[in-house]
């Protein structure tokens, strides 16, 4: 049998070779690259290490352990889903950079050491950025370069947590730490950016609905999840992220009832749910990381399914804003009923994926005795059916009669789709085989009448207030609108006082503007004399010259030195 | 684009074509709701729960139809205070450009 290769060659060193080929080679590689990835990444057995020594450091480019394997198979399913998915895209950067953005994701959690974690981590970050540029407009460029702003501060931090924990420790190694010291605490909060923590969420939010129909599917599928990774591997056990989890889960869902562009709602949604996993790494060992692992799986597939729906619904229609959507049932009904299985899976409803790995959470919770935590979850819970599990299809496909009418999804995204609803489903059914993946081992029963009959109840009697709210006139119509969140501060605040201070006459700035000014005007007027077209060094100067200057500078050499 | 698909569905007649566009079935399927809703209540005749938390820890949990009043109440409030969240959040859509 031949031996394994790196289990990120293949996504991120065969998609070079996109490019190359023409048409329906093309195509066809694109797909068939996350399979071969698949394959090589079965050959890989727990325990294997590739150690190297680079400039004096021992650095681990492979470590494969269950926690690495699960997300390894996760995102080569993931970037297969969005591949299918985006197979009607015949531009070829989206495709390189998604295949590479997915393969840099699967360097990422097989990397042993922080410097190897590093530089996966930042191509992560330049990988993913043409997901959002690719839709070429002007909203979307900006959004780009603030997220990539976000995420190369996150590299940064990790480098520099890095540096310090070597400083500290001696070693690179990337393995559990106390959260005590500046190494760790920078540590977190590089993997804090990225898993969107509250107040340094803002980028996922601004920047995913920014992104092309098919961007959105590959940004979903990998950027957060590698943080949640590097979390699980780095912080597990650690009591802040409960909170912080809890937080996440709760002041999302508020957002996501009154926003009107339904991808930015299932943004929104995205943080709360990260927030279950955050929480369930916090709870530690055992059950909670199993818990926060298991939902990370199933939220790749059912929050990509969702992605999907409604990257269809904006190819399809040219639409995203709730308040212009609606009826859509009549003309993409294939879509639609994947968006409902989407839509039950998030919602955790029984038989479909998210109520077999949420409620491992929230068991242990509960089991550890976090009472205000489990109330915030359970919030949450409804919370989340209420405007990802009804909100999102609703308005999208039900709600009043937009009067569009379209043709339904291409065969290509229907496929994705329909691969992504069947796994919910059978994840669902069988959780078995997902437990069996889990990096700790699983004691617990999701299916119990108790369970099943708690969950049924709550759903139903949010749904009831949904009705009834919608019923009475009581629920918030979709405006055409935009809700200011954090990032109002560096959008608005920061360039207003900046303009402020500058415009608003303050004479000591103006004099300091000025000045600067004109020691720059100075600067390239001189440059430009010496440097420029007629300027001394510049001038374009015969040959002979030249070979004059350099006779003389030879003479005067020889002259020196005899 | 709207208009260029619009085209394409000419000859569909407008309503009555689809399940939900007759008022009486989305009536219909409102009360099933409304009636399932009701079952899955009873169920807490039926199915002893059990508790998350250890014993005396949160007594509430086993309380008849906790979790559908508290998930009932849990929407009923995410919604009107996002509501009034708007008031202080909302801005136009071209506030940032």
């Amino acid at each position: 049998m031949i031996d394994s290769l790196h289990p990120a060659i293949f996504l991120l060193l065969g998609s070079l070779l996109l490019p190359l080929l023409p048409g329906i080679w093309r195509q066809g590689l694109f797909v068939l690259l996350p399979i071969l990835g698949f394959l090589n990444l079965l050959g890989l057995e727990a325990g294997t290490t590739w150690n190297i020594a680079f400039a004096g450091y021992q650095l681990q480019i492979l470590r494969v352990d269950k926690l690495s394997l699960l997300f390894g198979y996760l995102f080569h399913l993931a970037a297969l889903l969005a591949a299918i998915y985006s197979l009607h895209v015949k531009e070829g950067l989206p495709q390189l950079t998604g295949l590479m953005y997915a393969g840099s994701a699967v360097g990422a959690v097989f990397a042993g050491d922080l410097i190897t974690l590093f530089i996966f981590w930042e191509l992560l970050a330049v990988t993913s950025v043409f997901q959002i540029w690719a839709r070429r407009s002007s909203t979307s460029a900006a959004s780009g370069m603030r997220y990539l702003l976000v995420h190369v501060t996150s590299g940064l931090l990790l480098l520099s947590g890095a540096a310090l924990h070597y400083q500290e420790t001696g070693s690179l190694a990337f393995n559990h730490m106390e959260l005590s010291g500046w190494a760790a605490w920078l540590l977190l909060l590089a993997i804090g950016i990225k898993c969107a923590f509250p107040l340094v969420h803002t980028w996922l939010v601004d920047a995913y609905p920014e992104a092309t129909p098919t961007g959105t599917v590959f940004l979903s599928s990998f950027t957060t999840k590698t943080a949640v990774y590097a979390l699980a591997r780095g912080f597990e056990g650690t009591e802040e992220l409960i909170w912080i989890g809890g937080i996440m889960t709760m002041f999302p869902i508020f957002y996501a009832v009154i926003e009107n562009d339904l991808r930015r709602v299932l943004g929104y949604s995205m943080i709360n749910q990260i927030g279950f996993m955050v929480t369930g790494i916090g709870l530690g060992a055992g059950m909670g990381v199993n818990g926060a692992v298991a939902h990370a799986f199933n939220d790749v597939i059912f929050k990509g399914l969702l992605f999907m729906s409604m990257g269809a619904v904006l190819l399809r229609t040219g639409r995203m804003n709730g308040s212009d959507l609606g009826g859509l049932y009549r003309s993409m009904p294939w879509t639609c009923g994947f968006c409902i299985v989407g839509a039950s899976s998030i919602s955790a409803f029984p038989l479909f994926s998210g109520f077999v790995s949420k409620s491992m959470v929230m068991a242990e919770a509960a089991g550890q005795g976090y009472l205000s935590i489990w109330l915030m979850l359970l919030f949450a819970s409804a919370g989340v059916f209420h405007h990802a599990g009804i909100k999102i299809p609703f308005f999208a496909f039900f709600a009043h009669d937009s009067g569009i009418r379209c043709k339904e999804a291409p065969i290509n995204m229907l496929f994705a789709m329909g691969i992504g609803a069947t796994l919910c489903i059978l994840i669902g059914c069988f959780p078995g085989y997902l437990y069996a993946l889990l990096p700790y081992p699983v004691d617990y029963v999701p299916y119990t009448w108790s369970h099943m009959a708690q969950q049924w109840q709550i759903l139903f009697f949010s749904a009831l207030a949904f009705a009834l709210l919608k019923l009475t006139g009581l629920y918030p119509p979709e405006l055409r609108s935009v809700n200011i969140d954090v990032d109002w501060t560096y959008r608005r605040l920061l360039p207003g006082i900046t303009r402020t201070l500058v415009r608003g006459g303050s004479p000591l700035f103006a004099a300091f503007f000025a000045t600067t000014k004109k020691m720059v005007s100075l600067i390239i007027a001189t440059t430009q004399r010496y440097h420029g077209n007629q300027g001394l060094f510049g001038r374009t100067w015969l040959t002979r010259n030249g070979a004059l200057m350099v006779a003389i500078l030879l003479t005067a050499y020889l002259i020196f030195f005899y | 684009m709207e208009t260029e698909t619009r085209q394409e569905h000419e000859g569909e007649m407008p309503g009555g074509k689809h399940f939900f566009d007759n008022p009486r079935n989305v009536k219909g399927l409102i009360w099933i709701f409304f009636a399932l809703c009701a079952v899955m209540l009873s169920l807490d005749f039926i199915i002893h729960r059990h508790p998350s938390f250890a014993a005396g820890e949160f007594a509430a949990e086993e309380w008849f139809g906790f979790y559908a009043i508290y998930g009932f109440v849990a929407c009923v409030l995410l919604v009107l205070l996002a509501t009034q969240l708007r008031k202080i959040l909302m801005r136009a859509e071209d506030y940032y450009d």
